[in-house]
């Protein structure tokens, strides 16, 4: 893949991977291997700094990616996330963008209650409250097909599978609206929520690379954190990741859970 | 050694349990007759339905008793290794051999066994050797009462399906726990998540390994699983086989990997076999003995290995276990060779990220690059999640020279994934039949076509080459797996 030629090729981003190694169960990394085919393939330089378990967080960041992992995992990243959570905070404040993704959702907002009623303090950046209802409850697996509320943002597909249940406060707004699938809680048809450029969901994975609007939204305000709020980004058609993309909505459609709103 | 009648219970099958035989049985011989593949899984649900102490009565007439076989990869292979290793030794053993893995196919192997009086026959001789599905064996374990439990490797594998990886590792420590008092444990001790299991529960344990660190990657794979010990810190690793299986140490408790019973030392993996020193430590004099498997790939030695080990706990002789090995045909879909138009054409079964990864492996080694024929299908036995494609190591390709062709129900996600990692696809056919035609064409006459598919794609592909080949049908060679619709 070549860079376009038209593009600037000193623009970089700096993209910060939350605990790739504990927090990366339904293959998170896709999300970090599109970014950075994205990135080449429109002339940005990605320089991906991973901050794993007792690591320090750099000066700053563009682009904040964390995924999900088992209660376990949770578990283990739970303090060494809480020392982190003020600065993490202040960058969303000052609109970095950021991608959380299922137990990273989870942990990036008020509260997460494990299956054995176990209470892990989140960070705050979503004012929302995750339970999970115990072992006799169904998990929430599926197909997900969701329309975002961000403006001009066209679908987005994917695959879920989490226990806890996702519930709002006041000061949230949902991420998407289910048309298939549980979202968060399989009741309110919400899915994930949205600060600033943060972005919350339970759509797990490799979410980005089959979402090719979502990731240029993600990278646009990446660059935009950087270099400020002129800065373009030009569309790049990706043919694959365009039928993937179709041919998963078809999947969503035929079999992901109706929504029940 | 456990003496296989210790502890056995010894009793003629009662009415309800004969009746229920006889009439699973019957529900087998009519499904066969009417065509409608194996009947693998309809008798053992009905006979279970009408008399749930069925599995136990029958075990209870086994003279060798019962080996059972579970973990992510490798199952079917292995089983088939130790039955042969069985049948070498002049035992008569019995598989589960259509592969039926869940609870119904178990109990349809043992009713296929029994007359229609509920009684085995040649008793003496008699020895299971059941394949189980990694999820299923708490549910079965007691029932089966294995004299040796097996105990593979665990990989993340169908999450949709399964859940997470930790409820499996847990529901083996408790089945361990409550009934394994009598089990010897035959365990890949390069592995954690399995040499741990030797603190749950059994009455001794034989551990396997590779001992030869020229083998080894450059580092833990991002598909690796078991990370953290029971203590909480994280693995040390002194080499990495692949996943998190390797050389491994606890710094913060203490606990490690110790000196394998049954090694594999000087490993030769090549293009068409492998070849390896086979090591086991008796309380005698160990033997040492070179073993020429007839397949590829790092995956294959440990497989011998486990069989090995289950050999061993059984006390069978060593030479019969490796000439079964030497001469072992593959399992069904897995490593078997077909000759389609002049081209060899070999199915490389990969269900997830571990075993994809040493497919990949395979592939990318040879000298001359065979063309390439990868499918991914989404049904319920491949797990409907396709996200598993980005935990495997595709960039191992990157700049593939051969042909590559994708195919599959998910053919435009696998494409996807395939150029991210540096290799353009030739094609994308998501019809199985039309892109296995494609990928022929683009394979000279004499050269190798590898075709990487999943579960039911590779039952699928396998049906269509079997018919052009005339090779036989499932239910008289191997398996498929038992779905729980």
């Amino acid at each position: 893949m070549t860079a376009a030629p038209e593009q600037p090729t000193e623009r970089a981003i700096r993209l910060v991977d939350l605990y790739p190694e504990v927090m990366d169960v339904y293959a998170d990394r896709g999300n970090v291997i599109a970014l950075r085919a994205r990135c080449a393939r429109v002339g940005v330089g990605c320089e991906v700094t991973a901050v794993g378990l007792g690591d320090a967080l750099p000066s700053d960041a563009d682009l904040v990616l964390i995924g999900g992992g088992q209660d376990r995992e949770q578990r283990r990243i739970v303090g060494d996330l809480a020392a982190h959570g003020p600065m993490l905070r202040a960058w969303a404040e000052a609109e970095t963008a950021m991608l959380a993704v299922c137990g990273g959702f989870q942990l990036f907002g008020n509260s997460y209650r494990t299956s054995a009623g176990e209470q892990l303090p989140g960070i705050s950046i979503f004012d929302v409250v995750t339970v999970a209802p115990g072992p006799d409850w169904e998990r929430c697996i599926g197909d997900v097909l969701a329309q975002p509320s961000l403006d001009g943002l066209g679908e987005v597909v994917g695959f879920e599978n989490h226990a806890g249940r996702t519930y709002l406060g006041p000061a949230a707004r949902p991420f998407a609206q289910v048309l298939r699938g549980w979202g968060n809680n399989g009741d309110d048809g919400s899915e994930g929520a949205v600060y600033r450029q943060a972005v919350g969901t339970y759509l797990h994975g490799p979410l980005l690379p089959k979402n090719v609007e979502l990731m240029d939204r993600l990278l646009l305000a990446a660059l935009r954190h950087r270099y400020g709020e002129d800065t373009t980004l030009e569309p790049v058609e990706d043919q694959y990741s365009e039928r993937a993309h179709r041919s998963a909505v078809a999947v969503a459609k035929r079999r992901g859970r109706p929504n029940p709103r | 050694m456990t003496d296989s009648d210790s502890g056995r219970r010894r009793r003629a099958p009662t009415f309800r349990e004969r009746g229920a035989l006889l009439l699973g049985r019957a529900a087998g011989a009519a499904t066969r007759k009417l065509g409608r593949g194996g009947g693998t899984a309809l008798p053992g649900l009905i006979a279970a339905t009408l008399a749930p102490s069925l599995v136990a009565a029958l075990g209870g007439q086994l003279g060798h008793g019962a080996v059972t076989v579970t973990g992510t990869n490798g199952k079917t292979t292995t089983t088939r290794l130790l039955a042969a290793a069985a049948t070498r030794a002049g035992l008569l053993p019995f598989t589960n051999a259509s592969g039926s893995n869940l609870e119904r196919g178990i109990v349809s192997s043992y009713v296929e066994q029994a007359n229609g009086s509920g009684a085995l026959e040649q008793t003496a001789e008699r020895l299971g050797v059941i394949e189980v599905d990694e999820a299923t064996m708490p549910a079965v374990f007691a029932a089966l009462r294995p004299r040796v439990t097996v105990f593979l490797n665990l990989f993340r594998d169908q999450l949709d399906r399964y859940g997470e990886v930790d409820s499996v590792a847990e529901g083996w420590r408790s089945a361990l726990a409550t009934a394994g008092g009598a089990t010897t444990l035959a365990l890949n001790g390069d592995d954690p998540a399995i040499a741990l299991l030797a603190e749950a529960g059994g009455a001794q344990a034989v551990t396997f390994g590779v001992e030869d660190r020229s083998v080894a990657l450059d580092g833990i794979e991002h598909a690796a699983d078991a990370r953290f010990c029971l203590c909480g810190a994280a693995f040390a690793y002194e080499a990495v086989y692949m996943g998190h299986v390797g050389i491994w140490r606890c710094d913060a408790c203490g606990r490690a990997r110790r000196e394998p019973d049954v090694a594999a030392r000087d490993v030769d993996l090549s293009e068409h076999g492998v070849r390896f020193q086979l090591d086991v430590r008796a309380a005698g004099p160990g033997r040492s003995l070179q073993v020429d498997l007839p397949f590829v790939g790092l995956y294959s030695v440990y497989n011998a290995l486990a069989a090995a080990a289950a050999a061993h706990a059984l006390g069978l002789p060593i030479d019969a276990l490796v000439e079964a090995l030497e001469q072992a045909g593959p399992a069904f879909g897995r490593q078997e060779r077909f000759l389609v138009d002049g081209r060899n054409v070999r199915l490389l079964l990969a269900k997830n990220p571990t075993g994809l990864n040493e497919v990949v492996r395979t592939v990318a080694s040879q000298a001359r690059p065979p063309t390439l024929l990868a499918m991914l299908n989404d049904g319920i036995a491949d797990g409907r999640d396709v996200s598993w494609i980005y935990d495997a190591e595709i960039e191992l390709l990157a700049g593939y020279a051969g042909s590559v062709i994708v195919s599959g129900t998910r053919a435009d996600d696998l494409a996807l994934r395939f150029a991210l990692a540096g290799v353009e696809p030739t094609e994308v056919v998501a019809d199985i039949d039309a892109a296995l035609e494609r990928a022929l064409a683009l394979t000279p006459e004499g050269g190798w076509l590898e075709v990487v598919p999943t579960y039911t794609a590779m039952l699928t592909v396998r049906a269509i080459l079997a018919d052009r080949t005339g090779a036989a049908a499932y239910w008289e060679t191997a398996e498929p797996m038992e779905v729980d619709l």
